[in-house]
């Protein structure tokens, strides 16, 4: 089929990333947040909701590889109210959900906005996976990789997508690095290194600075996208 | 036709969801009726014969022109299981937004505007070969395919089958689901001119049964 313009509102609902709804409004800000198994995505996306609550209508969405785990500590927490709260199965590949096929992600965001919008941010955690695991332009606009001091503090220096190119990465459960003899110094210079000036944040939830820092971070990026 | 779109609609990378489902694969595995990949071949020839054909028939019709909220009704029809006909609307919604990004036309947004929360899969997989200039037997194709490939790289990643067996099964259905594809393709042609209770229902019960208990399995790989 041949066509000489190409609308970018051509039909009925919005295809992927366009920054506006059917009708015309902005839609939610999105950012994703990736990481290793256990790193404290979900224990972060809960902190962030308790910050954030209370000043913006927010929603999450979680990528589980297997179960709605998740979802039900965000639910049993009770940080949002369920139902801005949905769960995307991914088929094994926690991976291709958040980056080579979209679509069921994306149709989540959009049920969350008509269900109980209109939202200002939509975080979209992704399940747990590995280092080369970075979310699609497509689905989020702003992302954050989550490590931990005690997966190794030699993540940083082995790099890879996540580390090198997310807009935040934070490096979680700073309180633990005496116990696994992770040299936070060597961690931060390493990062530094491999970012090229991007921001990383090193965090403890279980100290008093908590969720800030990124709290901070995500404020930032809600006023560039209200702007 | 073009033989490039249709490898590009065909291929299990088009993002349209398809990787998060194992068309009954995972239930039967936890049953244990796929154990490797001579039951593998097995569940994959019982479903050509079965939801293969039928998928391949509505793809085929949607491809000649019929009207698709009558087709997405058989469908309907045609899937006693909840959970399955809820996977196939999911499933149709992906496809719908991957192909009105792909091959932009008036025909697939009639549909999203007609079905908002998606049509069954086949449906407007035979509306997307039309707007990619296909033809009704590319679609039966596509559809067939779709109905094996997906469980047969599921069966990969639950079983660790050795995932050269398991393309193996695949080459080794070809020629018979060429010869439903052909079927689908008479019967499709049928539906245009009498309508779509001319559409073939050959159902698989284990299948819908299965589909039923994985829906409500908790700790599941696959959504189906």
């Amino acid at each position: 089929m041949h066509r000489d313009h190409i609308d970018p509102h051509p039909g009925p609902a919005v295809l992927g990333a366009d920054a506006r709804r059917p009708d015309g409004t902005r839609r939610a800000l999105r950012i994703g947040l990736g990481g290793p198994v256990g790193s404290g995505k979900t224990a972060t996306v809960a902190a962030l909701c308790r910050a954030l609550r209370d000043e913006v209508s927010l929603a999450v969405v979680t990528n589980d590889i297997y179960t709605r785990e998740d979802a039900e500590y965000l639910l049993r927490e009770a940080v949002l109210p369920p139902e801005r709260i949905t769960a995307v199965e991914t088929g094994a590949c926690p991976h291709t959900a958040i980056r080579d096929d979209i679509s069921a992600n994306l149709e989540a965001v959009e049920d969350l906005e008509d269900s109980v919008g209109p939202l200002d941010l939509v975080l979209v955690e992704s399940g747990g996976d590995n280092l080369t695991a970075t979310f699609s332009k497509g689905l989020v606009d702003a992302q954050i990789f989550v490590i931990d001091v005690a997966g190794g503090d030699d993540v940083p220096r082995k790099g890879g997508p996540g580390v090198t190119t997310a807009d935040l990465l934070v490096v979680n459960k700073t309180d633990l690095a005496p116990y696994t003899g992770s040299d936070l110094g060597r961690m931060a210079a390493d990062a530094k290194a491999q970012r090229a000036g991007l921001p990383v944040v090193f965090q403890s939830l279980r100290e008093d600075e908590g969720v800030a820092a990124v709290t901070s971070w995500v404020r930032q990026r809600l006023a560039a996208w209200a702007a | 036709m073009s033989r490039a779109a249709l490898l590009v609609l065909a291929d299990g990378r088009f993002p349209a969801g398809g990787h998060a489902h194992s068309g009954g694969a995972e239930a039967a595995v936890h049953a244990g009726r796929i154990t490797g990949a001579a039951s593998l071949e097995d569940f994959c020839r019982g479903r050509l014969h079965t939801t293969g054909l039928v998928s391949a028939a509505l793809a085929a019709s949607a491809a000649l022109g019929v009207d698709p909220a009558a087709l997405d009704a058989a469908a309907d029809a045609r899937t006693p299981s909840p959970a399955l006909r809820a996977a196939a609307r999911k499933l149709g919604r992906q496809l719908l937004r991957a192909a009105r990004a792909t091959w932009p036309g008036v025909e697939l947004d009639a549909l999203a505007r007609r079905f908002p929360k998606g049509a069954h899969q086949p449906v407007v997989l035979g509306v997307a070969a039309r707007a990619a200039g296909l033809g009704p037997q590319d679609a039966a194709h596509c559809a067939l395919y779709e109905s094996v490939g997906g469980p047969a790289t599921a069966t990969v990643r639950l079983l660790g089958l050795d995932p050269f067996d398991a393309t193996a099964v695949l080459a080794r259905l070809a020629p018979e689901a060429d010869r439903v594809a052909e079927a689908a393709v008479r019967a499709a042609h049928r539906v245009a001119e009498e309508g779509a209770d001319a559409l073939p229902a050959a159902s698989a019960p284990l299948l819908e049964l299965l589909a039923e208990a994985h829906a409500a399995r908790t700790g599941r790989l696959f959504a189906s």
